[in-house]
């Protein structure tokens, strides 16, 4: 990535370059990167159609908790997410029977796009996070070129395909999901408990709640998949052996509604070191970075400064009272404090001679 | 007849009680594991704000030994001691602090 075109204003109009990652709850779950939950084995599976794709936002919620920082690791897209992937195919087969889920990348291209079309959203996530880090791309070509490319296809597809509903429809006779495999207590449309006398637990009823729910207005999945916050990656070059230059952070923080200082200040802190910013509003940061570990650092920005912790809404507001920083949200209202930036124990590096005030 | 600034109660007094039970009482004292570059691909990194029942001497000792790195113990006016390890060595420390039972919440990494 690094070796891309460093400042280029095309770069926010190009859909893949785009960073995302989904704020609300549903985006959480929808990163493949969850492991199949236990939720599966509650869900009707063969022959009801009721259950088909919602399990999904429920999962979401639950591994929210957990799920939260994956979330934001999610942002970019980066190599960790890569990895990840890779672990799809099985979460597939795990998924599959009752629920669906719509995990992109199966082991053939065509079943997954039959498959998919339940929740457009998710794979239009894993398909940009796919062309976001080129090296990871290249790597996962490699790897498993049927996959990505397939992904991309339906990333295409996706955008202006109007038998989504039609294809819905035909997941839920689709023979490919049922045989896979089906959890051992589960009988044909039953929940779990009614084969068994013992009660039924908390998350299984949940569970049953959502996908009744989802399956009820369909729109509620969509809708809520619909909102992301994506922004440009950094882009991170070298300035001769020892600099490095951030050139679109003003661009971020236009799209973070915060102030460039904040954020430097926070950069630098997080980072360990120094820079200033040049005449044409880049930043130059004193050390050798990648784009990846500015990203890292990025991503907790957005975390303790940006998203709203009550309602995940990137929609904030940060103001100055008194010396502290207050976050309000534009969206659900809260308001909160949060953390001065402070750079802590810096360390003698380099030679002491410079650094005496002589 | 009572002269206010001749009261018992030093405001000062109270202020210096309040901030010592602050740092005392204070279970949210993180614990700070930084990195730092230095020339080329060198790097150092730091640990600060380790709770005062652990003897950072031995500490020190410790995670020289299990880290295969040199290190030095800074005396910081303002940070108190800070454990200064030679290259990038902060998920090793998280790892060895929460093996150690130290709570993972009350670790903070930072860097990239």
């Amino acid at each position: 990535m690094a070796d891309e075109p460093l400042f280029d204003p095309s770069l926010k109009k190009k859909k893949k370059k785009a960073v995302a990652f989904t704020e609300d709850p549903l985006g959480a779950e929808a990163d493949p990167t969850a492991p199949a939950p236990e939720t599966i084995d509650n869900t009707t599976t063969s022959g009801e159609p009721v259950d088909l794709g919602p399990t999904t936002a429920h999962e979401q919620m639950k591994m929210n908790g957990e799920g939260e920082d994956d979330d934001f690791k999610a942002m970019f897209g980066d190599l960790k997410k890569k990895k990840k992937k890779k672990e799809i195919p099985m979460d597939l087969g795990d998924n599959d029977s009752g629920t669906s889920t719509p995990t992109a990348g199966g082991p053939t291209p065509a079943i997954t796009e039959d498959l998919d079309f339940s929740d457009i959203k998710k794979k239009k996530k894993k398909s940009k996070k796919a062309a976001l880090d080129m090296e990871a791309f290249e790597k996962e070509l490699s790897g498993s070129k049927s996959k990505s490319t397939g992904d991309d296809d339906d990333d295409v597809e996706m955008e202006h395909n109007p038998n989504l509903d039609i294809d819905d429809a035909d997941l839920e006779n689709d023979p490919f999901a049922q045989p896979i495999d089906v959890p051992v207590g589960v009988d044909s449309g039953n929940e779990p408990w009614l084969s068994s006398d013992r009660d039924y637990a908390y998350p299984e009823l949940l569970s049953r709640f959502y996908t009744l729910l989802h399956a009820a207005n369909p729109a509620l999945l969509s809708s809520s998949s619909q909102k992301r916050y994506t922004i440009a990656p950094p882009s991170i070059h070298r300035e001769g052996n020892k600099r490095s230059i951030f050139a679109n952070v003003t661009d971020i923080c236009k799209k973070m509604h915060r102030q460039p200082e904040h954020v430097i200040q926070f950069l630098f802190a997080e980072m360990g070191t120094t820079g200033s910013v040049d005449g044409a509003g880049r930043l130059v940061i004193k050390g050798r970075f990648q784009q990846k570990q500015v990203e890292n650092v990025l991503r907790r920005y957005i975390v303790e400064y940006v998203a709203c912790k009550t309602c995940k809404s990137m929609d904030t507001l940060l103001t100055k009272e008194n010396r502290i920083f207050f976050m309000s949200c534009e969206s659900c209202g809260s308001r909160r404090s949060v953390n001065a930036i402070k750079s802590g124990f810096q360390a003698q590096v380099g030679k002491r001679s410079k650094n005496k005030p002589a | 007849m009572s002269v206010q600034n001749l009261n018992s109660i030093d405001p000062f007094a109270e202020e210096e009680i309040l901030q010592g039970t602050e740092n005392v009482g204070s279970s949210l004292e993180y614990i700070h594991i930084r990195i730092q570059q230095r020339n080329g691909r060198k790097t150092l990194t730091t640990l600060q704000g380790l709770p005062t029942q652990y003897d950072p001497k031995k500490l020190l000792k410790a995670f020289k030994k299990e880290f295969a790195c040199n290190g030095t113990l800074v005396d910081d006016d303002k940070m108190g001691q800070v454990i200064q390890l030679q290259g990038d060595q902060r998920s090793k420390i998280a790892t060895f602090l929460t093996e150690n039972g130290i709570e993972k919440a009350t670790i903070k990494v930072h860097g990239f």
